[in-house]
């Protein structure tokens, strides 16, 4: 299996649905211990039921919207899996009135929110599980090509997902001295708790895979698969990229 | 045609809030009367998707607030 012998923890997942989960699933199958991470409480009592008769996973809480609670990150990864061969950063939050107004009009309480949820967490994840990384260990986060392309209804998200991208290629930079890889998965629209925050969700979706290269459907899977990939010692060589999982549709002009 | 999608709409609530069966009426609203919260109604609007294989936008879930209104919205949807 391919990853037999290795630890990881993925924060975080809110249901059947979440990415996360399908990441954390997958690298379970392969062989590996998963740590899995719920914002709270109420959002544990949904993961605990994903895992029920399932072995090798560990649980954690962690809401990335207050500092306090990343120390506690620390001590409970550290108590419960050790030192970790991956990590999967699958976080991103912007308040419903940033992603309906015009663009234009985004306040700075809204954009500190969004920021901090999305991109900062990514950073301070980072920072404060440093120690608990292995040499060589990998690290993976969730974008979105909103980043560098405008998706109507996207806005505030799509400057986070930008911040994001930078934030892998300095963090690589960096942690690249101890040989960590960083790198980022995006994959196209998908039906999440996440995605359908973003308005006109359904028919994107369908115009994304109408249009792609590949004409098909893409989803929770197939972006897990490339996880897969990132966090496993195939991808020994790759850092600081940005792996597409949308069927090709980021080469298209219409 | 209705009927048996109440039967469904009933089959999917009862597996999402972990409710009993015969708590969801016509009548029943998710959030008052079957103890759904925000997150629930998102996951038991994903799961009617599913079973149902269509599409209910997250500006449309407003409309969709209790056992009688997710049966009427699905049956225009399914018959659409």
């Amino acid at each position: 299996m391919l990853l037999e012998g290795k630890t990881g923890l993925v924060l975080n997942v809110t249901n059947k649905n979440s990415i996360g989960w399908a990441i954390a699933d997958r690298a379970n199958k392969e062989g590996a211990i998963v740590g899995v991470g719920a914002q709270n409480e109420r959002l544990l009592e949904g993961v605990n039921k994903l895992l029920e008769g399932r072995e090798r996973f560990e649980t954690v809480t962690v809401d990335f919207m207050f500092a306090e609670q990343y120390e506690a990150l620390h001590d409970q990864v550290k108590a419960k899996l050790g030192q970790l061969d991956f990590l999967v950063h699958s976080v991103g939050f912007a308040p419903k009135e940033a992603l309906t107004g015009r663009f234009l009009d985004t306040s700075l309480e809204d954009f500190n929110t969004a920021m901090n949820a999305s991109v900062y967490s990514m950073i301070k994840t980072c920072q404060t599980l440093e120690p608990l990384m292995k040499e060589d260990s990998s690290i993976v986060t969730l974008s979105y090509i909103g980043s560098t392309r405008v998706m109507n209804n996207y806005k505030v998200m799509g400057l986070c997902k930008a911040a994001l991208e930078s934030s892998v290629r300095y963090l690589a930079t960096e942690l690249g001295d101890r040989g960590i890889r960083v790198n980022t998965v995006s994959p196209g629209p998908v039906n999440t708790i996440s995605g359908r925050g973003v308005s006109g969700l359904s028919d994107f979706i369908k115009s994304v895979q109408n249009t792609a290269p590949l004409k098909r459907e893409y989803g929770q899977e197939e972006a897990a698969g490339a996880a897969l990939y990132l966090v496993s010692d195939l991808s020994k060589g790759v850092s600081a990229q940005i792996i597409f999982v949308d069927s090709g549709y980021n080469v298209m002009a219409v | 045609m209705s009927t048996d999608i109440f039967e469904r709409v009933k089959k999917v609530t009862v597996e999402e809030l972990d409710v009993k069966a015969e708590e969801v009426v016509m009548e029943a609203s998710f959030t008052e009367d079957l103890g759904a919260d925000s997150l629930d109604v998102v996951e038991l609007v994903m799961a009617f998707e599913d079973e149902f294989g269509i599409d209910i936008p997250d500006e449309e879930v407003g409309e969709i607030k209790t056992v009688g209104n997710a049966v009427e919205y699905i049956s225009k949807k399914v018959a659409g």
